[in-house]
């Protein structure tokens, strides 16, 4: 039972950061900020993953700065600035718009756009051809005027 | 009638559109290493202490200063780190080739990194303990071994990641140093 609750513990607990023990910082609202900045920061030895969930030694080192950055005054820009200086565009989690970037950008909205104007463009062809009403003939001018007349 | 049938195509051109993406990065980016941001900039403010007893600090004023007598090499090393180990003999053969090689040892034990020099020999002018790693981020570096190339006023001129092997070493770091007046 104990075991089991455990392991859904676990689960519920979902994935967790790499950041250890020693590192966290006493100040609780300064710490929310290492910690939203370390989400913005993509660790440059496996690449994938945000200096947050990464357990290389140069993910915890960025960490470290970045808590080191914060005591001494910094604003979030400024740390991020700081890392981004030394390491360029990739650091970033969210890299800046750049004519290099600018596809990665706005690419998803452009195919977007163009799959749905075409969905659009079909989907009005099919209803513009309209069936026109065809007149009631003489005998069924006849039924409707009786039913209306025993209503 | 007409567009039904391009919208039938759709999904295969978007699958096009998107194989041929990945196939010309797959085919045309082989190696996966970043930029550095320290090309034609000064070298980064560093302050370590030597690794061998009796020696200054490895500074970046004296770094400049030494590269104002001739172009030199900052390498990143570790006792830990296994390709630094391939790379090793390289430094040695441009060392005798009188070519001046600064290090960064990183997050490395001083006895590991003494026996590491004592059993392979030890190539380097200047050997500054970044013990914490933090020398190594004002650098840029993501990973050891890492090499700059500094020119004579003390700017960074070329960065290689990973172990120089024969063939960085024929074709990129000797025209290179040659070329900054080595």
């Amino acid at each position: 039972m104990i075991r089991r609750l455990a392991l859904a513990l676990v689960l519920l607990a979902g994935p967790l950061a790499a950041l250890g023990p020693d590192e966290i910082l006493a100040d609780p609202a300064l710490e929310a900020r290492a910690r939203a900045l370390s989400r913005e920061l993509r660790c440059l030895v496996c690449q994938s993953e945000s200096i947050d969930d990464s357990n290389a030694d140069l993910a915890r080192d960025l960490r470290l700065l970045v808590r080191r950055r914060l005591l001494a005054g910094d604003s979030d820009a400024a740390v991020l600035a700081y890392i981004h200086e030394r390491y360029g565009d990739f650091v970033l989690m969210r890299p800046p718009v750049t004519d290099r970037t600018a596809l990665l950008w706005f690419g998803p909205f452009g195919l977007l756009a163009g799959v749905g104007g075409l969905l659009l463009i079909h989907a009005r062809r099919k209803t513009k051809t309209p069936v026109a009403p065809v007149p009631l003939t003489a005998a069924e001018r006849e039924q409707l005027r009786q039913l209306e007349k025993d209503a | 009638m007409k567009s039904r049938w391009l919208l039938a195509a759709l999904p295969l051109l978007v699958l096009a559109v998107l194989l041929g993406y990945f196939a010309v990065s797959l085919l045309a980016g082989g190696d996966k290493v970043l930029p550095s941001t320290l090309i034609d900039r000064p070298v980064p403010p560093t302050d370590l202490p030597a690794l061998r007893a009796g020696e200054a600090a490895l500074t970046d004023a004296e770094i400049r200063a030494l590269a104002a007598q001739g172009p030199l090499l900052v390498n990143v090393f570790a006792s830990w780190c296994v390709p630094c180990r391939a790379e090793h003999p390289f430094l040695m053969d441009l060392k005798k080739q009188g070519v001046t090689i600064l290090a960064l040892n990183q997050r490395d034990k001083p006895e590991n990194a003494k026996a590491f020099l004592a059993a392979l020999g030890d190539p380097f002018a200047r050997i500054g303990m970044d013990s914490n790693g933090t020398a190594s981020i004002e650098w840029g570096v993501y990973g050891v071994p890492e090499t700059f190339v500094i020119d004579r006023a003390g700017k960074i001129r070329y960065r290689h990641v990973g172990a120089i092997d024969a063939e960085v070493l024929d074709k990129t770091l000797r025209p290179l140093l040659k070329s900054l007046g080595s």
